[in-house]
């Protein structure tokens, strides 16, 4: 009788093609994710169970933390809007410091020390506690002016963008998201859409996080 | 793992072979780092996309000539009182058809009241000949709390679903009852 013979088989399998694909794959990943960029205020936004995302462009961010105000233009009118600024409060800027303007995410310091701001590397300027906010009193209210010439400079950059008869580009106006700390006291917000409300800006987004009903 | 051939040294006077080496790597390690980075990439950019809640406030300067009559049992308001404390009322706060009563938040607290709110607004509106209309409430956040209260809240009026809802401005009185029950 003939033995039955058990083939040895190599235990090693060809992983060119899973090699492949993962790597396919690593950089698709690599490729779509943005990067984190710092902030200078990092604020633990509350939960809700609304599905809406954010819109992902042209939305300015008004971030509230510890009683103070920051604020983040869409990068495609930050520098409009720094001109029109820089025409109201009579200080003017420099081609470099508009440009550093462009690069900068948010910012939370009154007019007369933006200049200072921008003289600072990156990583000073998001150190925790070096931004003290934008003013929003009554007596001092910058950070009305600042959503008011946001939404100018976004409106004139639309308009813009259809005179050049580039498609797909529909008038609206800014969008306007409060990204609230969860211990925020509620006068502060209230002051903050008070301040929009004023300006007939009814409609805004606030910034959550995700949770499940069952809270 | 890759094998090393380190040919010669046994052979004396023979000829020199070259070995054939084996031409597949060992991939192992490559594709385990290359997953291990997928994971990270995978999970980093579906979390950090932000949620949002849009919310419209009524316009403030229009003072409305012919204030739509709202239908006392069917108005629901919301006090907002300290250390995630609630207080709810029906009807006018002279005359509150359900008295002042206070809640906390979550599914077992003011939802509750809430949904029953909502059930009964909606039976009171068909009464009236009215399907569409149903409950309104008002909203109303005191100094004393916080941002996530009214986020809290906001997020239940998402999951009850009322006809209206509206944060307004809390008035005197109001402030002087939630005085009164310690929630302020």
């Amino acid at each position: 009788m003939a033995k039955v013979k058990i083939s040895k088989k190599s235990t090693r399998i060809d992983m060119t093609a899973m090699c492949d694909v993962a790597f396919l794959l690593l950089s698709f990943f690599i490729m779509t994710a943005t990067a984190k960029q710092p902030e200078p205020k990092p604020v633990d936004t509350p939960a809700s169970t609304v599905l809406d995302k954010l819109p992902e462009e042209g939305v300015a961010t008004i971030t509230v933390g510890d009683k103070s105000v920051f604020f983040t233009i869409p990068v495609e009118i930050r520098k409009t809007t720094l001109q029109r600024i820089s025409k109201q409060y009579h200080v003017p800027f420099t081609e470099q410091e508009y440009k550093t303007f462009e690069s900068m995410q948010g910012f939370g310091v009154p007019v007369n020390q933006l200049k200072g701001l921008m003289k600072m590397g990156v990583e000073k300027r998001n150190e925790e506690g070096w931004q003290k906010g934008i003013p929003y009193d009554s007596v001092n209210d910058q950070l009305s002016d600042w959503v008011k010439f946001a939404r100018q400079a976004s409106k004139e950059n639309l308009e813009q963008r259809i005179n050049d008869g580039e498609k797909d580009v529909k008038m609206k106006d800014l969008d306007i998201a409060i990204k609230g700390d969860a211990k925020e006291e509620y006068p502060t917000i209230d002051r903050v859409i008070d301040i929009l409300q004023k300006q007939k800006k009814n409609r805004f987004f606030l910034v959550t996080g995700l949770r499940d009903e069952n809270f | 793992m890759a094998e090393l051939n380190t040919g010669g040294g046994d052979g004396k006077g023979k000829k020199v072979r070259s070995k054939k080496s084996n031409p597949g790597v060992d991939l192992t390690a490559m594709v385990d780092l290359a997953f291990l980075l997928i994971t990270f990439f995978m999970l980093t950019t579906s979390l950090s996309k932000p949620q949002s809640m849009p919310l419209a406030m009524p316009d403030k300067d229009i003072i409305d000539e012919t204030p739509t009559p709202i239908v006392e049992e069917r108005m629901m308001t919301i006090l907002i009182g300290k250390e995630n404390k609630i207080l709810w009322y029906m009807g006018r706060f002279e005359a509150p058809t359900i008295p002042p009563t206070e809640a906390s938040y979550g599914k077992d607290g003011i939802r509750k009241d809430l949904l029953k709110n909502v059930k009964m607004a909606k039976a009171s509106a068909q009464r009236d000949g009215k399907p569409d209309q149903g409950l309104v409430v008002n909203i109303k956040a005191s100094d004393k709390a916080s941002y996530r209260n009214l986020i809290d809240i906001l997020d239940e009026m998402a999951i009850t679903d009322p006809q209206l809802y509206a944060i307004g401005d809390i008035t005197l009185g109001e402030i002087d009852l939630l005085t009164k029950t310690g929630l302020y």
